[in-house]
């Protein structure tokens, strides 16, 4: 189906059952320990799995000059040892800025250079304690701030409208400030885990994957093999946030591992070696400039932001949400890459908005002080209804100044003092802070194939994943309201590469892309059942498991027959992403608390009001925006990859010293959605909402710090130490 | 992890035989910490000796009208016990300010006492770290410290003890008893149980090898308002950044101890007439001779400042 046209009234648009604040329909199997997530998986092709350790690099770059496998050959349990030595030629994936199995040249720490088979899992991990490595260290690149100034520029969401230079020059309002955000994790709570078996030259990985068809396509490229040889499967994934959107090593050397061992082989990376090993999200160096009348109109918008990646990686774009956010004449956005030799980075959960606005809506705040206005009313003066580069071109849906106005009402923001460091409440200092949400909803295609079986159920096959967002939940929906049938008649079947390919998860275009593409596959089994039994299509009404027009009905368990009837189509989306900018807007309100004395930072309350579009499932949207909230926490107040600029690792790799939140770090989270549908963006008009629940939310934070101490801090984590020395003398 | 045997030891007596006869051995109780270290084949030790059956999980009164507390009391019954909660608070609040509820359950009180460091260096094997490797070097040193040791550090070793509890019973003046491998007992001040990294970082404790702790006595009360403060990044289930242990009393007199600064619980008793002249005198004297680096320095004014937010408390 092609989606080129805004969407008219169709049958989702009756929202029995899409819209509704439904139970994961997953849920039972999860709570009860009977989803099987890879690691756990007992497929009886995978009955006599051996089990894998990965041996990373010791080191951040250089060469490995020596290997001695000989004590690990012999220690007891071993199958086998894989190496880039042995491996057989490999090429690199298409989405892999850095081989997955390095040497003899080391690319980065922690760089899987051997895998371990052996009988079970304690063998595998002491025989790989057993191997010992020499390498020639060579010099690298590590540390950020110092190769700025060898850092390129970008031309990827570079921007120069009107005349920047010249008008911010002759503001009479001016910010000028430089933001630093850090490394940060995905930390997801499931480690990347693969299980690989191969029959002849056939080899299917049951794993842990957002996007199974780029998965599946570059372990097919890396091992050089044809694509139909390789089948992926994912079927439950306990947290991705982007470290899972590509082929890794543990898919990888699960598959090598099995060729070697000739039988099936488990691999799940250690948690300390996933920081090092996997993606993060880059730092970023961010200086904004922003120029205003005094009236408080923007006049002039500047943002830069520097990033580093491996030789070959790219940019953290982290200026995307400022080209589009608010209106001004005059804009200036360019990104500039340096290249680095730590870790290959990578998106994590709304890659450059989230860094981004961690950094322009800190300068909001800012400005909003210079101009003496409230950091709100500054954000709806400045609000813009078109593309500020293309006044032509117009959001599908623009609801950022009444999230704000809502978000406002709701929060008790006319209680807010705008004297910085002027609430008390016992031993803390209190304060809060707003932050605008915006993150652009993407659209990709996506397939799906329905089967209505002679009982009247509806089987969804499709590769899309859940990665715990709620996909089986609202997928289901969509057949069910579709085809008319209660939810409990549909059965969804997902992360399979042998099931038509989807959009996938991440960059929060999963759900409305993925239900888009069922929809259309049921827009053709409709037709089928119609044309089966007689209907004229257009005129038939689906419901309560029958077909009606007119007087006469059906039951769809009539239109099946014995064999069953299947239908298959994908959604494609023409050229209405280019006519409408399509994006998703929210506001952040938050309140925290300083302890006057330790400078401790812990958030009191916390309201996000989002406008994306339909809400495919309040219960798991809100789960989803009440995640990203959390993580926001994370950013905001503690989650930094500690870099040891000399060694060129992350030195904090485990959750003991990669803090994240905790339930004690959790306040009461209220979430609301704006009534909204969005023509434009599919037949489901809806748009993503799981990444732009994090976006604003640090700076959110960041600002209610700043209400309370009257200590701006612009960089984060903002940890105590960053205004400790500048915070009042206690009584 | 690498291979090991194991016994069930069923006396003290047993189990310093079994040391006796195994020189490389630990002895496991909770293995909250051990367990990790062995799978990070940080401790490579051939054999454990569990000690759970030893009957030393009961706290009791001493004649003196001081508590015994036995080896294997779990943190989570000794921080809930009345006598601990009414008379040694300051005790039940670090406990409380430690670790979480499941680890709490297993985590026994003489492996609190001997939990590792978590300098994140010597968690890495690939990493320089004198106490995994006696003159390999310090990676930490240079490197990333700011959750690293202010005070008391040296050349070799620039780790910090992580234990909240050990903060406490430094303020209280615990004891911790122990029999040695050849059935001798001996009693030691918690002041001196452990150990500055010198030149022998590896050396953590006065324990001698195969000495095993079987309680740890607290004198008398001692009254007074008594306070935990642990400042950390996070609410909970984070190692302090500093934390302050003290006992305050109706005079205004304290005792103090620090974690999160030194490889021991910081408490300089010579410095505490100092709290008269208040919370900074009072750190300046306590911290005399640090060394802060850069990461840390600020270590020193949080310290201060939280300090003087306990002698508030206490005084209100």
């Amino acid at each position: 189906m092609k989606f080129d046209k805004p969407a008219t009234l169709n049958p989702i648009d009756r929202l029995r059952v899409v819209g509704q604040p439904l139970d994961r329909i997953d849920g039972p199997l999860k709570t009860t320990g009977q989803a099987p997530y890879a690691y756990e998986h007992r497929h009886q092709a995978v009955a006599d799995a051996a089990y894998g350790h990965v041996v990373g690099a010791g080191i951040a770059k250089g060469r490995i000059t020596g290997m001695e496998l000989d004590a690990a050959r012999a220690a007891p349990g071993v199958l086998a040892i894989v190496t880039a030595a042995n491996a057989g030629p490999l090429d690199k994936g298409k989405m892999n800025t850095v081989r997955l199995l390095g040497g003899p040249e080391v690319d980065h720490y922690h760089q899987a250079i051997a895998l371990v088979v052996a009988e079970n899992f304690e063998q595998a991990r002491a025989a790989a304690a057993l191997i010992r490595v020499d390498y020639a260290v060579a010099e690298g690149a590590y540390d950020l701030a110092a190769t700025r100034d060898t850092a390129k520029k970008v031309d990827q969401s570079a921007t120069a409208t009107g005349d920047f230079a010249g008008t911010y020059a002759a503001a009479p309002v001016r910010l000028d400030a430089t933001y630093t955000t850090p490394d940060q994790s995905h930390a997801m709570m499931e480690p990347h885990a693969s299980v690989a078996a191969w029959d002849g030259d056939r080899v299917t990985v049951w794993t842990s994957n957002q996007m199974i068809d780029w998965g599946a396509g570059d372990l097919a490229r890396t091992l050089k093999l044809p694509r139909e040889k390789v089948r992926l499967v994912s079927a439950f994934v306990g947290g991705g946030f982007g470290g899972k959107l590509f082929l890794r090593a543990d898919a990888l050397l699960a598959a090598l591992g099995a060729r070697a061992a000739g039988r099936p082989v488990k691999v799940a990376l250690s948690r300390p070696l996933m920081m090092n090993n996997t993606t993060h999200r880059p730092a970023t160096i961010q200086r904004i400039r922003l120029g205003a009348g005094r009236d408080g109109r923007l006049t002039a918008i500047g943002h830069e932001s520097w990033s580093g990646d491996q030789e070959g990686g790219g940019p953290e774009t982290a200026v995307d949400q400022t080209r589009l956010l608010y209106a001004g004449a005059n804009r200036l956005t360019q990104l500039r890459l340096a290249v680095l030799d730590l870790p290959e980075g990578n998106a994590m959960r709304a890659p450059g908005e989230a860094p981004g606005l961690m950094a322009l809506e800190i300068a909001m705040d800012e400005m909003a002080e210079k101009l003496g206005m409230d950091p709100v009313a500054f954000r709806i003066l400045n609000d813009t209804q078109v593309d500020p580069n293309d006044p032509e071109r117009p959001f599908s849906q623009r609801q950022l100044v009444e999230c704000l106005r809502q978000g406002a009402a709701r929060f008790g923001w006319e209680r807010r003092d705008g004297r910085p460091g002027s609430r008390r409440d016992g031993r803390w200092l209190t304060g809060l802070g707003v932050a605008a949400a915006f993150r652009n909803n993407l659209v990709t295609q996506s397939g799906a194939r329905l089967r209505l079986d002679r009982d009247g159920r509806v089987t969804v096959e499709t590769d899309m994943t859940d990665i715990g967002t709620g996909s089986y939940t609202i997928i289901a929906q969509t057949a069910a309201e579709m085809m008319g049938v209660a939810i409990d008649r549909v059965t969804v079947r997902l992360g399979d590469s042998s099931f038509p390919v989807s959009a996938g998860s991440g960059g929060q275009w999963g759900a409305n892309s993925a239900t888009a593409g069922v929809y259309a596959a049921c827009v053709k089994l409709r037709d089928a059942v119609a044309q089966r039994l007689g209907f004229n299509s257009a005129d038939a009404v689906f419901e309560g498991g029958q077909i009606r027009a007119g007087n006469r009905s059906a039951d769809l368990a009539e239109a099946a027959g014995p064999d069953g009837l299947v239908a298959e189509d994908s959604i494609e989306f023409g050229d209405l992403a280019e006519t409408y900018q399509q994006s998703t807007f929210g506001a952040h309100f938050v309140e925290v608390a300083v302890d006057a004395a330790t400078g401790e930072t812990r958030v009191r309350r916390m309201l996000a009001v989002c406008a994306a579009g339909r809400i495919l499932n309040p219960k798991t949207a809100r789960s989803q925006v009440i995640g990203a909230m959390t993580m926001g926490i994370g950013g905001a107040l503690m989650e930094e990859l500690a870099v040891d600029t000399r060694h060129g690792l992350f030195v904090n790799h485990d959750l003991a010293g990669y803090e994240v939140p905790v339930h004690a770090d959790v306040p009461h989270q209220e979430v609301i959605f704006l009534d909204e549908v969005d023509p434009i963006s599919s037949p489901m008009k809806a748009k993503g909402v799981g990444e732009l629940g994090i976006c604003g939310v640090a700076a959110a934070i960041a600002n209610a710090v700043y209400n309370a101490t009257g200590v701006r801090v612009r960089d984060y984590p903002v940890t105590l130490d960053k205004h400790l020395d500048r915070l009042p003398a206690l009584a | 992890m690498k291979p090991f045997t194991y016994e069930r030891a069923a006396s003290p007596a047993e189990a310093a035989a079994a040391a006796r006869r195994h020189p490389d051995a630990r002895f496991i109780a909770g293995g909250t910490n051990l367990l990790d270290l062995m799978k990070l084949e940080i401790e490579t030790p051939s054999h454990l000796i569990d000690v759970n059956g030893l009957a030393l999980d009961r706290i009791e009164a001493t004649p003196d009208g001081g508590l015994r507390i036995g080896a294997l009391v779990r943190n989570t019954d000794l921080a809930a016990d009345p006598r601990i909660r009414r008379d040694y608070a300051l005790l039940s609040r670090a406990l409380l300010a430690g670790a979480s509820g499941q680890l709490r359950n297993k985590a026994t009180t003489a492996g609190n006492l001997l939990q590792r460091t978590r300098c994140p260096y010597f968690y890495d094997g690939n990493m320089a770290c004198n106490k995994r490797q006696p003159g390999a070097g310090c990676a930490a040193l240079g490197g990333v410290t700011r959750q690293l040791a202010v005070i008391g550090h040296s050349e070799a070793c620039i780790a910090t003890n992580p234990s909240d509890m050990a903060v406490a019973l430094r303020a209280l003046d615990a004891v911790v008893e122990t029999v040695a491998a050849d059935g001798s007992t001996r009693a030691i001040p918690v002041a001196e149980f452990h150990r500055l990294p010198g030149d022998t970082p590896q050396h953590e404790t006065a324990l001698q090898p195969g000495e095993l702790i079987t309680g740890v006595t607290l004198p008398p009360p001692v009254g007074g308002r008594q306070i935990y403060r642990k400042v950390r990044d996070r609410a909970s289930y984070a190692f302090a950044l500093v934390s302050v242990g003290a006992v305050v009393q109706p005079d205004g007199t304290a005792r103090v101890a620090l974690g999160g600064v030194a490889a021991r619980p910081w408490r300089v008793e010579a410095a505490e007439p100092e709290l008269a002249r208040g919370a900074r005198a009072a750190i300046d004297a306590i911290l005399d001779g640090a060394r802060p680096t850069q990461d840390n320095a600020f270590k020193v004014t949080l310290a201060a400042r939280t300090l003087q937010a306990v002698l508030a408390e206490a005084r209100s």
